[in-house]
């Protein structure tokens, strides 16, 4: 079977035979892909925001498309990182300030708003995307108040620690005795 | 054979490879009886050290039994020997090497053109730990390559545990240089930041060395606690101030030694506002390490004092305060470990009956479960603070 990673392999190493199971679950891999379609989406909105201004009716509002085109690379390279889960919330208060944007152009002598209606309902489909994926990627680190194992008879020396730290003080004595190296 | 590779960020699986094979003279393969996972393998499952390939088998903390030797061994290793594999690929021959320095061996980077670009000069090989540092594959398997394995072996005698012996590899070493570095004198007082693996293992070496007080910095109950039996008096960051802490251990000195044992993934907290930013900047690729403990060490470290740096950092670290740095006259000491440089005295030690380097291992299981294990190690979840893994 073909595995991309034994094209890179140097010769004589091992290869991949047989791929096991992926750690990645499907709540990562939609992360993935909403943080790939956030740094889509804010390239257009960021180098192109005439059309998506005229598109909507709201010419005029270049900078503030630009400035959400920003916000949105941003929240897509957080979802891509480590810290997905920051950047699928910050992708979700994102949803909220697009929906609002949206609303305030959903007025009666906009001559486009019937695309305005049609970006809030796509809007309000990926805002549950968003928030389904933020829900499922926490953290899973124990939260301060789960029981734990502590382990305070695991001191690593088996002669004691006060026979340690008295061996070590006649060494560290003598050393100062006699100006030995230590 | 079954080894843990590296798929991608956050993607660890275990799948089947083809076995290692004699590639040069110098070679040996040895049948992995037990390997473990090493707080820096969490730098590559997080993907923040660059140069990692997908295919690439991750370990660095590995022993075993020799199974094959190549012709250019020169009867040093012999079938059947029994070694733990220092993480530092040496040659044993080069400038580097003979001054002891062997983490910076000039000779086993294979792919040397990289760590030159990136580092200035080339470090020494290191096994399963990205393609800077040679694209060797690691440990985590059934089967390990040992190139220049003439140098590159600690033979340990039969009749003591693995467990015992595995951690000669690194983190006990690391601990050892780390403390050290310190040079430390009876009436010093060691702050740690970290009680992860390498910072218990620091604890009980400057214990060993003879320091006056060990101060350990976490804000993990069971480490705090570990930390605690090995000797240290502890600092929880989470729940009370590391300044007036110890302002108040030192009589207002500061320690005179302070050790990371963290490095560049600092914990983020809201009362912190350096490690919000870290962590932000890190996040959108601006900058590659969250060096907090850096900063923290040379605010309260005694004039006069030395910093020793154990924890791994990859490449740009901002908002270093270098003019405390500088005015308190502070000296900084760091490194890859010098695993050989330590391991005789440290084998002695164990043998003795000095300090026993199980007590770190919490959890045991099959190489299998590697790939879990990383997530649960890497949440410490199920108060995990060292994971071996047995092929």
């Amino acid at each position: 079977m073909f595995h991309f990673g034994n094209i890179v392999r140097t010769k004589g190493d091992p290869k991949i035979v047989d791929s096991g199971t992926s750690l990645a679950r499907p709540e990562d891999r939609l992360a993935r892909a909403l943080g790939w379609f956030s740094i889509g989406l804010g390239l257009a909105e960021l180098f192109a925001p005439r059309r998506v201004t005229e598109t909507l009716g709201m010419e005029g509002h270049e900078t503030l498309v630009r400035a959400f085109g920003a916000r949105e690379i941003i929240s897509g390279i957080m979802s891509l990182s480590v810290d997905k889960n920051a950047g699928l919330w910050a992708r979700v208060g994102g949803d909220g300030l697009d929906a609002a944007a949206l609303i305030s152009a959903l007025t009666p002598d906009n001559p486009k708003k019937g695309n305005v209606a049609l970006a809030l309902l796509m809007i309000g489909g990926i805002a549950m995307l968003d928030y389904r994926a933020a829900q499922e990627t926490k953290p899973k680190r124990p939260s301060p108040k789960a029981r734990r194992r502590l382990y305070p008879d695991r001191s690593g020396f088996p002669k004691g620690l006060a026979a340690v730290k008295d061996r070590a003080r006649q060494l560290t004595n003598g050393q100062a005795r006699t100006g030995a190296p230590s | 054979m079954k080894a843990l590779v590296w798929h991608g960020k956050e993607d660890i699986r275990c799948d089947t490879v083809t076995d290692p094979e004699i590639q040069d003279p110098r070679d040996a393969i040895i049948k992995v009886t037990s390997c473990a996972i090493c707080g820096s393998d969490l730098h590559l499952f997080h993907n923040f050290i660059p140069g990692m390939l997908p295919g690439d088998i991750m370990g660095h903390e590995t022993m075993g039994e020799v199974v094959e030797v190549g012709s250019g061994v020169d009867g040093k290793l012999k079938k059947g020997d029994r070694i733990v594999v220092p993480f530092t690929i040496i040659c044993g021959e080069c400038d580097q090497c003979k001054r002891g320095n062997f983490s910076v061996c000039e000779t086993t980077n294979r792919k040397r053109q990289l760590g030159d670009k990136v580092f200035g000069h080339t470090t020494a090989g290191l096994f399963g730990y990205t393609h800077l540092t040679g694209g060797y594959p690691g440990g985590q398997a059934e089967y390990l390559r040992v190139p220049f394995a003439d140098a590159t072996h600690i033979k340990v005698p039969d009749g003591i545990p693995d467990e015992q012996l595995l951690f000669l590899s690194d983190i006990f070493p690391t601990g050892w240089q780390a403390a050290v570095h310190c040079d430390i004198e009876p009436t010093d007082t060691v702050a740690i930041w970290g009680c992860g693996p390498v910072g218990q293992m620091t604890i009980r070496s400057a214990i060993l060395l003879g320091a006056n007080q060990v101060i350990a910095i976490d804000c993990i109950p069971e480490r705090l606690s570990m930390a605690e039996a090995g000797g240290a008096t502890t600092i929880n960051f989470e729940t009370e101030s590391v300044l007036e802490r110890l302002d108040h251990l030192t009589d207002g000195r500061g320690p005179e030694k302070c050790i990371d044992a963290t490095g560049m993934e600092s914990h983020v907290m809201a009362s912190q506002p350096d490690t919000l930013l870290d962590r932000a900047k890190q996040m959108v690729m601006l900058e590659s390490d969250r060096p907090h403990v850096l900063r923290e060490m040379i605010y309260v470290c005694r004039p006069g004092g030395i910093i020793s740096v154990a924890g791994v950092y990859s490449g740009f670290s901002d908002k270093i305060p270098m003019g405390a740095f500088m005015n308190k006259g502070l000296t900084m000491r760091t490194g890859q470990t010098h695993v050989n440089r330590w391991t005789d005295d440290l084998l002695r030690r164990i043998e003795q009956g000095e300090i026993d380097p199980s007590f770190v291992i919490t959890h045991t299981v099959p190489l299998e479960r590697g790939p879990e294990m990383y997530q649960v190690f890497r949440d410490k979840r199920d108060s995990c603070v060292k994971v071996v893994l047995k092929p």
